[in-house]
């Protein structure tokens, strides 16, 4: 923040600016060959509200998420409704919640409700277990509280063909199915995709999502595009990252570090918590059992998923960081 | 600070955008509704015409000015407006917008408004007043009505030691309780409408009377047509000229939560 004016009645005498020194944040050296970085504030409350549980199996999951897979359990709402609780004193802006898939918990719907008494919802979901019933309950939580309700679907083409390669066969029916009840129902979610084709047809493949989505009502879509996370089954269909792709601590030199999701947001789960959503696998990345002891650890940025968030910048936050270096 | 002499009742501005007409009006109006000091929050441009005539405006009134993320681009030389869009039609409209103010903002008023703080704090009654921005902590930080818990914001009031926080930077005007004596208020913008169809622009009046506050959002009607002839004339996008004429919001637009968004046309 920059300097600090004090303003008074005229013919007043002006108080002394109070010193306010910069924040500085540490990056602590060698011997770790990875960077640490403590968490500027909880901004972002995750939720690993459904574990690793998901009724489809995409090809470039970065967690393997499947029906099948069991290595996070779902969360029960009292969990939850603690954690929330407990994020009160922190200061959370947002509360997010992912799986797995998190229409898979069948108390999602509580869960939801919950948090939104406290500040605004996020649900990330494939969209294809949403029926008229339970987006009327979406609805009806949205419309109890004075707090947006975000649904942000994961559709991976503008075809059957291109999402189903990725998602399995009828997941685009079924998605583009929820997207256009929650339009229905006054939402208007964000569709994110991951992008599986050259940077330079991504303004042709928005137009042509603009045009899908038009076709089913939702004539003002809000569209984010994803980079590939080269890690889970993703690094399996495609590839995994190159040697040199890492965080290093000289890359941090200047950097605004608001770009990295771990400066500002922590990941809740059933086996602990977490520094961010896509780490759930790395067992670097589990910073304590509680809250207050994740918070108060550093995040190592120790995997190769962290080159992405650095390259991209925190792609999980619904709207891009926009820390800077401001005077 | 606490013996710092009180003020009783106080308007401010929101982000200006360049909208002098709408300046002219809401400083005349303030005055009428007997502010005794009048302050404006920044991003005195972007969006409007002819960024150099809310200079005069802010000098002779004596208006004191908090640094907004658009002073600070155009102060400083940089390279965009830090609003932070990613999405291209956005982005497209950002550029052109900045790109315009910049070029039509002249040096002496780029070294006026690099001497902005980035706060400004004073006494409103018994009420400690941290005025910003965005956020106490963040001159970018956009704090929307729909996504901006009470607890958040309790805990930037504690950790910034003031009563109030008051900001602008989303444009829409919004106010919260935060506690017996704590409150945060959104003045909104004199820029540009709410995004709610009406072509009025709006201002926050605080007045306190001991540990009481009460804040009123008020209207400015002005010359919106004229406004919207002299974007014409200086070949500002027609998309601008619609949310002059309408009230929409037509860009800009992939910052805002859902509901606000919802409550739009676009």
């Amino acid at each position: 923040m920059g300097s600090t004016h004090i303003l008074v009645p005229a013919g007043a005498t002006a108080a002394r600016d109070p010193q306010r020194g910069p924040v500085l944040v540490q990056l602590r050296p060698p011997p770790s060959p990875a960077p640490e970085l403590p968490l500027t504030a909880l901004d972002q409350l995750w939720f690993q509200v459904s574990g690793t549980v998901c009724n489809l199996r995409c090809r470039h999951c970065f967690i393997s998420c499947s029906p099948g897979n069991h290595t996070f359990w779902f969360m029960s709402r009292t969990e939850v409704r603690a954690a929330l609780q407990a994020s009160v004193e922190h200061g959370v802006k947002e509360y997010y919640f992912t799986g797995g898939e998190p229409f898979m918990n069948r108390e999602i719907v509580g869960i939801l409700g919950d948090a939104l008494e406290l500040g605004p919802a996020t649900v990330l979901t494939n969209a294809t277990l949403l029926p008229p019933r339970r987006v009327e309950a979406l609805a009806g939580i949205a419309a109890a509280s004075p707090y947006s309700l975000e649904l942000r679907v994961s559709l991976d083409g503008v075809t059957a063909e291109m999402n189903d390669a990725l998602r399995g066969a009828g997941a685009f029916e079924r998605a583009m199915g929820g997207v256009e009840r929650l339009v229905g129902a006054g939402f208007l979610p964000i569709i994110t995709c991951m992008r599986s084709w050259e940077d330079e047809e991504t303004d042709d493949i928005l137009g042509r999502f603009r045009e899908l989505l038009a076709g089913i009502g939702y004539t003002r879509a809000r569209l984010k595009i994803l980079p590939p996370l080269l890690i889970g089954a993703e690094a399996e269909r495609t590839h995994g990252y190159a040697p040199e792709e890492r965080v290093t601590h000289e890359m941090l030199h200047g950097f605004d570090l608001d770009q990295l999701l771990c400066t500002r947001a922590r990941l809740v789960t059933a086996r602990g918590v977490y520094a961010c959503p896509i780490l759930l696998d790395s067992p670097s990345a589990r910073l304590g059992d509680s809250l207050a002891e994740a918070a108060a650890a550093p995040a190592r940025l120790a995997e190769q998923a962290c080159y992405t968030c650095y390259r991209s910048g925190a792609i999980c936050s619904n709207v891009p960081a926009t820390g800077r270096d401001l005077q | 600070m606490s013996e710092a002499p009180a003020f009783r009742r106080v308007a401010a501005f929101g982000g200006v955008y360049s909208n002098h007409l709408a300046l002219a009006a809401a400083i005349a109006d303030a005055r009428e509704r007997g502010a005794e000091q009048l302050l404006c929050l920044g991003d005195l441009g972007a969006f409007g015409p002819n960024p150099d005539r809310v200079f005069p405006l802010l000098r002779e009134n004596g208006i004191p000015v908090v640094r907004g993320n658009y002073d600070d681009s155009i102060a400083r030389g940089l390279d965009d407006c830090q609003c932070g869009y990613t999405d291209p039609r956005d982005n497209h409209y950002a550029r052109l917008s900045y790109r315009y103010t910049f070029a039509k903002t002249s040096p002496a008023n780029r070294a006026w408004m690099d001497g902005f703080p980035g706060e400004i704090r004073f006494r409103l009654g018994d009420l400690r007043v941290l005025a910003c921005h965005g956020s106490p902590r963040q001159t970018n930080e956009f704090l929307w009505e729909s996504a901006t818990p009470t607890h958040f914001l309790a805990k930037l009031a504690r950790d910034h030691d003031c009563d109030v926080i008051l900001g602008t930077h989303t444009g829409i005007h919004w106010r919260r309780r935060l506690g017996e004596r704590s409150w945060y208020v959104n003045a909104g913008a004199l820029g540009r409408p709410a995004n709610d169809g009406r072509t009025e622009v709006w201002y926050a009046l605080l007045e306190a009377e001991g540990p009481q506050l009460s804040v009123e959002f008020v209207p400015v009607a002005y010359d919106h047509e004229a406004l919207a002839d002299e974007m014409r004339d200086e070949r500002l996008p027609e998309e601008f000229i619609e949310t002059i004429r309408t009230g929409w919001w037509t860009t800009c637009l992939e910052v805002l939560p859902g509901r606000e968004r919802a409550r739009g046309r676009y």
